[in-house]
């Protein structure tokens, strides 16, 4: 890790919560690695720990809650800073969007005071630049009539505007890495396009790095870079976007794309992945995605397969990732 | 979810949609402090000059509540002790107040240890009748409103720490709470400009109703001669000044009986439409 100062690396991160059968691991020895300027999706079905992981990294889970592993950001390890020197960090080089706009903004302060609040906690600006950057960043959002808007309280915004609010807040002090916990999940498909557009411009516009941790492979598509698909808490496959949705090499990948439909195509029946994924804290021997997997053996029942590089720039956890990967080229 | 033009709600929307117990509790409250401000516009006699000449007198026009055995004027009496007694419901509560809600707030959101010792002060505090602490600390300070203020002080803290410690910590697992925490605000900043606005409804409708109890606190150890010393007008005394006339003079202890009632369903009542205001918003 010595090497590596740029961008963010994360380095066997685990989560842990107490259930009364037994500890539940959300996070299972989770590794990215995300470039500078990289837009990076993390996809899983629900439960699968993306959104932990995201709350692991920045150290929002709370306790009893237990998360162990390495995060480096530009060099410096997340895990192990002081609260003085996290405070910086949070809101100010990384900044967070959350998954639910309609109870992540204070309901009794005016969006203005929520977006100059982090601006006075991050930059020297005084109050006129303060007042003058909400009302910019508003407009970068595309919220029409801002300078009325600013004065407003959340209940007045409907849902996909107070996902901009969030979003305003969030690149208020111009952060260096956003964390985006399925922002476009609460809204509709044509808000959803504009919020990634206008993403995808932020990022251009301040460089910066983007993980985004969705379920809807089709906004994966759209923008991201590389990819994670995660499953029971652990990462199986990784890959830039093009090649894993070329070729999948997991079957609980391929299980998950084939399950997209296609418009243009013949009617078919739509596929889907059989079963429910497992309890945390009853995980199966072995491939968690056995039960569950056509290609199963008993290599796998037996066995839990290591996330293993098979072709530069891709890691799979899959013993029989080849065959997969012919079935798929074959159908 | 109505307004979405952009313009704050009119005034006189927001009056329209308040509940009806609010605006009733609210102009009994509204004339409880006039009268307790400007007792002397009101009441026509003086309330502590004798008149000989009629003791005892029943209600007639020119003395609409009667005189007691002094042939003071129970109407200006009662009217004189609006000042008292309000000033009893405020100021006593005042304090337990902003001290329990901030107390609560802190230990709210710190939890483990803390929010334990909290609780066990809580328990050892409330393990006492309040009515049978107050009359201890007042018995050991010695009579009067003063030190009866400093007894509620000590007790009554505890009930809105709880309260708020409570709503704290629903607040603090919300997503905003959060959002604040991942912004990189100090934890202070997150408690008390952030989760302590959103948790202090329990609170403020609580210090409706702690008002009346306070007021009748208050008239209660006047009554025993603990609270407000006579000559002062305070019903909780002009209560007791009727005990001996019960049967003879029913109006001395009657009307200032009522006047306790009638302020504490202001309170009451206020407070009930405020709950109710306040749920609505969200």
């Amino acid at each position: 890790m010595s090497a590596k100062t740029d961008g963010l690396h994360v380095r066997g991160l685990c989560a842990t919560f107490e259930t009364p059968r037994g500890p539940a691991r959300a996070v299972d020895g989770v590794d990215l690695d995300i470039a500078p300027g990289e837009v990076f999706g993390l996809v899983g079905e629900s439960g699968s720990g993306k959104s932990v992981t995201l709350r692991a990294l920045m150290r929002l889970v709370h306790p009893p809650g237990r998360v162990e592993g390495n995060v480096a950001w530009q060099g410096r390890d997340l895990m192990a800073m002081k609260p003085e020197e996290l405070r910086r960090m949070r809101g100010g080089e990384i900044a967070m969007i959350f998954q639910e706009p309609m109870t992540a903004l204070n309901p009794v302060l005016p969006v203005r005071v929520q977006i100059e609040e982090n601006l006075r906690a991050h930059t020297d600006m005084n109050r006129r630049e303060r007042r003058a950057r909400a009302l910019e960043l508003l407009d970068i959002v595309g919220i029409p009539a801002a300078a009325r808007r600013l004065d407003e309280y959340p209940h007045q915004f409907s849902g996909g505007m107070r996902q901009r609010v969030m979003i305003a807040i969030a690149l208020a002090s111009s952060p260096k890495l956003l964390l985006a916990d399925e922002p476009t999940t609460a809204l509709d498909v044509t808000i959803q396009d504009q919020i990634l557009k206008l993403l995808l411009d932020l990022r251009d516009e301040f460089s910066m790095s983007v993980v985004f941790v969705t379920h809807d492979l089709g906004v994966v598509a759209s923008l991201c870079d590389r990819m994670a698909v995660m499953y029971a808490g652990r990462i199986v496959e990784t890959g830039t976007v093009s090649e894993v949705f070329a070729t999948p090499h997991h079957p609980y990948t391929r299980g998950l794309l084939g399950s997209v439909p296609h418009g243009g195509a013949e009617r078919t029946m739509l596929a889907s992945i059989e079963g429910t994924p497992p309890g945390l804290a009853s995980l199966p021997a072995g491939c968690a995605f056995h039960p569950r997997c056509e290609f199963a053996t008993d290599e796998c029942r037996r066995e839990r397969p290591a996330l293993e590089p098979f072709a530069p720039g891709r890691s799979v956890a899959c013993f029989h990732h080849e065959r997969v990967a012919r079935a798929e080229e074959l159908a | 979810m109505k307004v979405v033009t952009g313009q704050r709600p009119r005034m006189h929307r927001v009056l329209f949609d308040l509940p009806a117990t609010m605006i009733i509790g609210g102009i009994i409250l509204f004339a409880s402090f006039v009268l307790a401000f400007f007792p002397s516009l009101f009441a026509p006699y003086d309330p502590n000059a004798f008149d000989y000449g009629a003791l005892l007198h029943a209600p007639t026009l020119a003395h609409p509540f009667g005189t007691d055995n002094y042939g003071r004027d129970m109407l200006s009496r009662v009217i004189h002790a609006y000042t008292i007694d309000m000033q009893i419901a405020v100021f006593a509560t005042i304090v337990p107040v902003i001290v329990g809600t901030l107390i609560g707030a802190v230990v709210g959101y710190a939890g483990g240890l803390t929010e334990a010792f909290f609780g066990r002060v809580v328990d050892a505090i409330i393990t006492f009748p309040f009515l049978v602490l107050v009359i201890a600390i007042v018995s050991v300070l010695g009579p009067g409103l003063i030190n009866m203020y400093i007894a509620v002080g000590i007790i009554d803290w505890v009930f809105y720490g709880r309260l708020t410690a409570a709503e704290i910590k629903v607040q603090k697992r919300l997503d905003y709470a959060d959002a604040g925490r991942v912004m990189g605000y100090r934890p202070s900043r997150v408690v008390f400009r952030h989760l302590l606005p959103n948790a202090m409804t329990p609170a403020l409708v609580y210090w409706m109703t702690d008002m009346a109890l306070a007021i009748l606190l208050g008239s209660s150890l006047g009554y025993l001669g603990l609270g407000a010393q006579p000559p002062a007008a305070e019903w909780g005394v002009l209560i007791a000044d009727g005990k001996n006339f019960m049967t003879t003079a029913w109006w001395i202890s009657i009307f200032p009986g009522l006047a306790i009632v009638i302020t504490g369903l202001g309170f009451s009542l206020f407070g009930d439409g405020l709950a109710e205001f306040l749920r609505t918003r969200r």
